[in-house]
């Protein structure tokens, strides 16, 4: 059973790679269909895989390490390809081959008559591989090729339309943001084998208490920069909202529900070096806290439907980090699966729209969608009451779990900053479903006439993830911090609360929690419910606030010319220096060489050449009067044998005497 | 009782006069003879020692090169044939063409 759990664990990341070469080097060869089954197909059989050994860690209860491969060793260093599969590793397999298989399957519908149709479903499955990589590695070298290889298909993804110049900076910036991230990281990765000559966790977290105090806040800060680009965090989450240019399902799948929330697992997985570290933690909880509130707050008056998600992915990855930041590990791990069912069903259910409305993305030109796409109106609404935190589906538990834990913990400035950006994201939530579904219709007539529910193809896994949202909470997390995610992560995120808070307490903060989201249905539905004309009148009287929040608080803008300004200038400078200077310096070299070659070539041609011509004419009489020696005659040339016998026998004989 | 010097004199004294008319002779047949007359010099020499050595290995090297030499000498009246018939004409001299 074991041998057969360690096969199934290396089987978890083959089946994309496999798939990623075949349609990579082969893909223009077969049809589409092929392509399409090749890629969701391989992502289910690592889903099947990934089932097998949850139920065996489910079963034994133990975390296994397999080295798939041996890479590299040598003196007293070896980083292997082994992988390491504890609980958490589970959690996170049966997220990313779960909602990865759903959204594989909802992109043959999206992506059907696509140019570059296997391409995507190349990147798609690449992503996979990197991302089962990040989860599964058993040491950092392995977590960074993860970490490095979504990075990547992240890059490719969104800049998917590559023939569009939008597309393409989108991606130029998501790929520059994550590298800064990234120098953190590796700065991190660094410290930690200066510190203990080893990249592998379990050695490395069994040591952790010899670090100086000192050590490990630089370590966990440094980690943090990483995750902070990854997660797309104050203040390098600017990348994220622009990412939505590529397709929905990559918005879905990388920009939501995986990739993104790797920094939360990978704060989660280094939770024993943040535990050393008040200070870290601090930190981590503050920009938690401060992104998600301020990413809700630009999240209310975006009008394209997928920064509006976009946006408040980040402001939920802010409740994760928030989380972290207070130690409540399993509870952010719990809102990361969570935020995955739900955030990937309204992003899906957004392409729907999109789908729908052959590629509007403006909310501004939606509106009165609820007679016309029922099903995509219905899983829409479940997603948005599951993310805005009423009771009983899926958001309310963790995010309620993650503001109970802070109150409990006196972390009252925390929870309010949780408490207010609930409100907002319940407000900014129900305002785009007001506005997309409700009210009267704001289509061009053509479109109007055309809209049209999505295939089979693209509901079924948007009724699968509305499933999910709907029962998800309850089944992992009920009851809270006692649920059985709980259980099950005990083992690898500790015992969430030491002390427990008063039965009374819970329900109170509970009830606060449910309030608020009301309230902020309630505030959206005034405003948007019937029509926007009162939102209008709200937005005209306080324009400053309202044109601030439109405009991104101009932070793009601030860093435009904070940094990307002063590089380019600098970038410029170096380039005329580069032109001037060191090419002037080049080509200086390459005349001299020139006119060193000119002068060589000559010396060659009257003073190398005619030594030679001497030299071979010479031989060549030499030869002329030598060949005489072959007569032809063969008694000369005996005679000569015989001589030269002679002599020998005389060499011979003088040689003995002497 | 025959001293082996006499017998080692004999086979010098053919051995000389085989390479004599192997380098003076100039039609093909009597070299071939002479170059058999070194052949049979040698085989004297070889058995000689054999005898005086009390090693039948000697005796045994003389067998193999007589029958070399019976070899020797079909292809090599064979070759006179072949040239004969291109030139009619049995003198090494006219037999000139392995050269430049």
């Amino acid at each position: 059973m074991s041998d057969l759990t360690d096969l199934l664990i290396k089987l978890i990341p083959i089946f994309p790679l496999l798939a990623v070469i075949s349609n990579g080097l082969l893909g223009s060869r077969y049809s589409h269909d092929v392509a399409h089954r090749l890629a969701w197909g391989s992502v289910g059989l690592s889903f099947l895989c990934t089932i097998g050994v949850f139920a065996d860690i489910l079963r034994t209860g133990v975390s296994r390490e397999v080295v798939a491969y041996r890479w590299i060793f040598g003196g007293d260093l070896t980083i292997n390809l082994a992988y390491l599969v504890d609980p958490l590793t589970c959690v996170m397999l049966l997220v990313v081959t779960g909602v990865g298989f759903l959204i594989h399957v909802y992109s043959v519908g999206y992506m059907h008559g696509e140019t570059g149709f296997t391409r995507f479903f190349t990147y798609m499955n690449l992503f996979m591989v990197s991302m089962l990589l990040l989860v599964m590695g058993n040491n950092y070298v392995v977590l960074f090729i993860g970490w490095e290889g979504v990075g990547l298909c992240s890059y490719l993804l969104i800049g998917y339309y590559y023939e569009k110049v939008s597309a393409a900076k989108a991606a130029s910036k998501a790929f520059v943001v994550n590298r800064i991230g990234d120098a953190g990281f590796l700065l991190a990765i660094f410290l930690v084998f200066i510190n203990f000559k080893t990249f592998d966790y379990a050695k490395v977290f069994a040591q952790v208490s010899q670090l100086s105090p000192e050590m490990a806040t630089a370590i966990a800060l440094c980690l943090l920069v990483g995750a902070v680009g990854k997660s797309a965090q104050l203040p390098l989450y600017t990348w994220l909202p622009d990412a939505m240019e590529g397709p929905t399902p990559v918005s879905a799948l990388i920009h939501a529900a995986t990739m993104v929330t790797a920094g939360g697992y990978m704060i989660v997985r280094n939770h024993v070096i943040f535990d050393q570290s008040p200070t870290a933690m601090g930190v981590v909880g503050l920009i938690g806290g401060c992104t998600a509130l301020f990413a809700a707050t630009i999240g209310l008056v975006q009008t394209d439907i997928k920064r509006v998600l976009a946006y408040s992915t980040v402001s939920q990855l802010g409740y994760m980090f928030l989380g972290c930041g207070i130690g409540a590990y399993t509870a952010a791990i719990f809102h990361l699966m969570t935020h995955a069912f739900f955030k990937a069903l309204l992003f899906l259910s957004a392409g729907s729209v999109i789908h729908a409305l052959f590629g509007e993305q403006d909310i501004r030109n939606m509106g009165g969608l609820r007679k016309k796409i029922p099903w995509t109106y219905r899983l829409f609404l479940i997603g948005t009451v599951a993310i805005a935190g009423i009771p009983p589906l899926a958001g309310f538990w963790s995010k309620d779990e993650i503001m109970a834990h802070a109150f409990t913990h006196h972390q009252y400035l925390l929870y309010g900053m949780a408490a207010i950006g609930a409100l907002l994201t319940s407000f900014y939530m129900f305002r785009l479903t007001y506005l997309t579904f409700y009210g009267s219709s704001r289509m061009d007539h053509h479109t109007e006439e055309h809209v049209h529910e999505s295939p089979m193809v693209m509901l079924g896994p948007l009724m699968a993830l509305g499933f999910l949202s709907l029962v998800g909470g309850l089944i992992l997390g009920f009851p809270p911090e006692h649920g059985w995610l709980h259980s099950f992560l005990a083992p690898v995120a500790g015992v969430a609360s030491e002390h427990e808070p008063a039965a009374g307490l819970v329900f109170l903060l509970m009830g606060t929690a449910t309030a608020i989201a009301l309230i902020g249905w309630g505030l959206a539905h005034f405003l948007y419910g019937a029509s926007d004309e009162t939102a209008n009148r709200w937005a005209e009287k306080f324009s400053g606030v309202y044109t601030t929040l439109l405009n991104k608080y101009y932070v793009d803008e601030l860093y435009d010319f904070l940094f990307v300004e002063p590089l380019k200038r600098w970038g410029a400078l170096l380039d005329w220096f580069d032109r001037t200077v060191v090419d002037g310096l080049v080509r200086g070299v390459g005349q001299l060489a020139d006119w060193g070659s000119t002068g060589s070539t000559w010396i060659e041609k009257h003073v190398i050449y005619a030594g030679l011509n001497v030299i071979g004419y010479g031989n060549h009489l030499a030869a002329r009067q030598g060949r005489r020696m072959q007569s032809g005659m063969v008694h000369h040339y005996a005679a000569v044998i015989v001589a030269g016998l002679f002599l020998l026998a005389l060499v011979v004989q003088l040689v003995i005497q002497m | 009782m025959v001293p082996l010097s006499a017998y080692v004199a004999v086979s010098a004294v053919l051995f000389m006069t085989g390479l004599l008319g192997v380098l003076i002779r100039r039609n093909f047949i009597i070299v071939l003879m002479a170059v058999e007359i070194m052949l049979n010099a040698a085989n004297i020499n070889l058995v000689a020692f054999s005898h005086h050595l009390e090693s039948m290995a000697g005796q045994l090297v003389a067998l193999f090169i007589i029958a070399i030499a019976a070899g020797e000498a079909a292809v090599g009246l064979a070759i006179i044939i072949v040239v004969f018939r291109g030139k009619i004409s049995t003198n090494v001299d006219e037999m000139n063409l392995l050269k430049w």
